[in-house]
């Protein structure tokens, strides 16, 4: 479960007061708003990457506000995909594992699963230049994915995607969270990909959020 | 002609004019650069470049010039990859004064660093430093004067380096599980191994070039802080011009080179770079 409780966090301009929603364990949250209302920023909160003013934000019975994001377990995947520019399509999956120190053979196996939910084993050792629009998200939903975390944050994952790699990637969104049982926070300007995929849809307008279950 | 930026438009002759106006001014510069380059060559013949490297002098300064920039590189390179990386990541108190202060031995006139670094060692912790390491008209002083000048390059380029990197994907190892050092150490400094190499080159050229502070700060003394443009400054005051030019031609060809390096080692590892989206 992400429960985010009288949140503040001020970014620059704008500020956002008393944000409050909470999204059950397992369910799909999809985040919408106009450009520049401060959904990236509100994930960034979540993920621990921005520093809040006030509130809490709860994942499952922790209190995570203060904790820093590498212990938080959140699979974050940034809209540009971020991928690391020097490492191969499997070391970027296996990074986190690597980074928790576990053997070869056990981030071997776990790297070729993910990558097989994903559709994306043919690619495994190849670098990540070349790669395209809608591969790059995989290798990054892939990443995200390796070290199961408690939640999935995924900003405008399919913006930048051509309407049929779209298509395939709402599925496959659909079928990763089926099969993993992850809570997930997604943010998208498409109502028809939000209708679609959200059990719940958090508007933000205003610096108010209003939220309402499909 | 010349294919340009979104080429293959027809050019009309106003655009004919515009582009030979523009090819005319910059090339006699282009033009100028040669000339020189071809008249020192001219100047000297291959008896003369024997010769030059024959002497135990010029031997002795391009084996000093080899090493001391060597030395000043790493040193720079040490420092210029964490400041450059906390200048273009950080926002600690100050940022904007040590910024500006990095900066000044970019603008400063060779000679006056020179002169600054002479005066900070006649100071009490200089002398003080000066008894248990000789820096003051020795090889240390020679390194110490590329360093201040060299650095700031450095510093310079990794800034830039580390500004042109998105810091998203040291945030994304951040929830993979790294801390900020880890983060560092494997995604930011990887990824800036080109603009390693572009300081490195810049410190080592403009290393082998700097000649102002080190005649001010370390002498020309031979066998002993001769350095190869400290070389052409004592042949040419000596009257030997043919030496002087042949060493300068040395100087050419090492810094020509090192331009070569870092063009064809940049060039390849840009095809490893990410699209930029």
């Amino acid at each position: 479960m992400i429960a985010v409780e009288q949140l503040q966090i001020s970014a620059g301009a704008f500020a956002l007061n008393g944000i409050s929603f909470a999204l059950p364990a397992g369910s799909y949250g999809v985040l919408m708003g106009r450009t520049g209302v401060g959904k990236t920023t509100l994930l960034e909160a979540i993920c621990g990457l921005r520093r809040v003013h006030g509130g809490r934000i709860r994942l499952g019975e922790d209190n995570v506000t203060d904790w820093p994001p590498a212990r938080r377990n959140i699979g974050f995947v940034p809209q540009d995909a971020a991928l690391f520019p020097h490492l191969k399509v499997r070391e970027q999956i296996g990074f986190s594992l690597a980074v928790r120190k576990q053997s070869t053979e056990a981030i071997r196996q776990r790297v070729e699963e993910v990558a097989g939910w994903l559709g994306i084993t043919p690619l495994l050792e190849r670098p990540i230049a070349g790669l395209s629009g809608g591969e790059a998200q995989r290798v990054a939903l892939g990443r995200a994915l390796a070290f199961q975390p408690r939640a999935l944050c995924l900003d405008e994952p399919l913006s930048a995607l051509d309407q049929d790699t779209r298509e395939s990637m709402c599925e496959l969104l659909e079928s990763v969270q089926s099969r993993t049982g992850v809570t997930v926070l997604h943010i998208t300007h498409n109502r028809a990909e939000a209708e679609r995929l959200a059990d719940c849809v958090l508007d933000l307008r205003d610096g108010q959020l209003e939220v309402r279950h499909a | 002609m010349t294919r340009l930026a979104g080429d293959h438009a027809p050019l009309s002759g106003g655009d004919r004019r515009f582009y030979a106006v523009l090819g005319l001014i910059g090339g006699l510069y282009v033009l100028l650069l040669v000339a020189m380059l071809v008249a020192d060559a001219a100047y000297t013949t291959p008896g003369h470049l024997w010769a030059a490297l024959q002497s135990p002098e010029i031997q002795y300064a391009i084996r000093l010039s080899l090493l001391s920039c060597t030395l000043t590189t790493l040193l720079s390179l040490w420092v210029a990859v964490p400041l450059g990386y906390l200048l273009s990541r950080t926002h600690f108190p100050g940022r904007d004064l040590v910024d500006l202060i990095v900066e000044i031995p970019i603008v400063l006139p060779p000679l006056v660093v020179g002169l600054s670094l002479l005066i900070l060692f006649q100071t009490a912790p200089g002398r003080a430093l000066e008894k248990f390491l000789p820096v003051t008209y020795a090889i240390p002083s020679v390194i110490l004067a590329q360093f201040m000048v060299a650095c700031a390059f450095a510093v310079r380029t990794m800034r830039t380096t580390f500004d042109q990197l998105s810091a998203r994907p040291e945030q994304v190892a951040l929830t993979l599980g790294c801390g900020r050092s880890q983060a560092f150490w494997l995604v930011a400094f990887p990824a800036a191994r080109r603009g390693m190499l572009a300081a490195a080159t810049l410190a080592w050229a403009r290393s082998l070039g700097e000649f102002g502070p080190i005649l001010v700060f370390s002498g020309a003394t031979r066998f002993k802080t001769e350095v190869l443009s400290t070389t052409v400054f004592l042949e040419l005051s000596v009257g030997n011009l043919e030496a002087a030019v042949a060493v300068s031609l040395l100087m050419v060809a090492t810094a020509v080179a090192a331009l070569f390096i870092l063009r064809h080692w940049g060039r390849e590892t840009a095809l490893g770079e990410p699209r930029r989206s």
